[in-house]
């Protein structure tokens, strides 16, 4: 096949066979996404840490009050929806990376994003009723 | 599937270990295992939301020789996680990237991580153990 029969049989601008290809997707929101929740659960990290530390041996009248005080509650659920959507942006790029067999990889990185909003919202869930339960 | 055309770096073995190297894979094993250890955390605050003898019931798991090695392990994951993190978002911003310092501040993340959780789990033994 001569490089004319080449330039004949495709009509298409190279741009049309570039676009939404290669980078050229939602790379720089991920990345950033990632960096962002990063630095928010080094904050929110160190404070559940810290407020775990201060339940330690807590009964359940004292552990219960405590969620329950607003800016626990808030701080918490706070803590909890970073954390999953943090965790699922760096499987995703594990998976990504290891998981050679596509549709193994897209069960995969659907089943982690079922997972966590499951267990986001049971956490979410969990506190409300902590708080609200007088 | 794996496209072969496109340039591949080469493989893990023919490098020489490294300090680098290993805080970055060690680093992806942490998440993984904070991930799957978000499982506690939501465990935790579902026994509270249940009840006292729901509650009492997870302290008694945690609390348990089986429960306490996987918090120490979570705890060091976690600050693992935690050290290299703020390495890697220090490193994000430009800076360290000079070889010397980029192996000091794997030590750093390392040593820091060992620090952390001796410190909590001294806190945690002289105030009577856990839960």
């Amino acid at each position: 096949m001569s490089a004319k029969d080449t330039v004949v049989k495709d009509r298409r601008n190279p741009l049309k066979v570039a676009r939404g290809l290669g980078s050229s997707q939602s790379g720089v929101s991920h990345w950033w996404t990632q960096r962002v929740t990063a630095a928010a659960l080094v904050l929110l990290g160190v404070w559940f840490v810290v407020t775990v530390l201060c339940l330690l041996h807590a009964d359940y009248a004292t552990a219960h009050a405590a969620v329950a005080k607003p800016w626990n509650a808030l701080l918490l659920i706070a803590f909890v929806l970073t954390m999953f959507w943090h965790a699922v942006l760096g499987l995703q790029v594990v998976i990504e990376d290891y998981v050679h067999t596509r549709w193994k990889e897209v069960i995969l990185l659907v089943a982690i994003k079922f997972l966590a909003v499951l267990g986001a919202l049971a956490s979410v869930l969990a506190v409300l009723r902590i708080a609200l339960t007088p | 599937m794996a496209n072969t055309q496109r340039p591949l770096s080469p493989h893990l073995q023919i490098y020489k270990r490294q300090v680098q190297m290993m805080t970055s894979i060690v680093h992806r094993a942490t998440g993984i295992a904070l991930a799957v250890g978000s499982v506690l955390v939501v465990g935790g605050l579902l026994h509270l939301a249940a009840g006292e003898d729901s509650f009492n019931h997870f302290k008694s798991i945690i609390g348990s020789p089986v429960g306490m090695i996987l918090l120490v392990g979570w705890s060091w994951a976690l600050f693992y996680h935690l050290c290299n993190g703020i390495r890697h978002l220090i490193q994000d911003a430009g800076l360290g990237y000079e070889i010397p310092q980029f192996i000091r501040s794997s030590w750093l993340s390392v040593a820091g991580s060992i620090v952390l959780t001796v410190l909590v789990w001294a806190y945690v033994m002289t105030a009577g153990g856990a839960a």
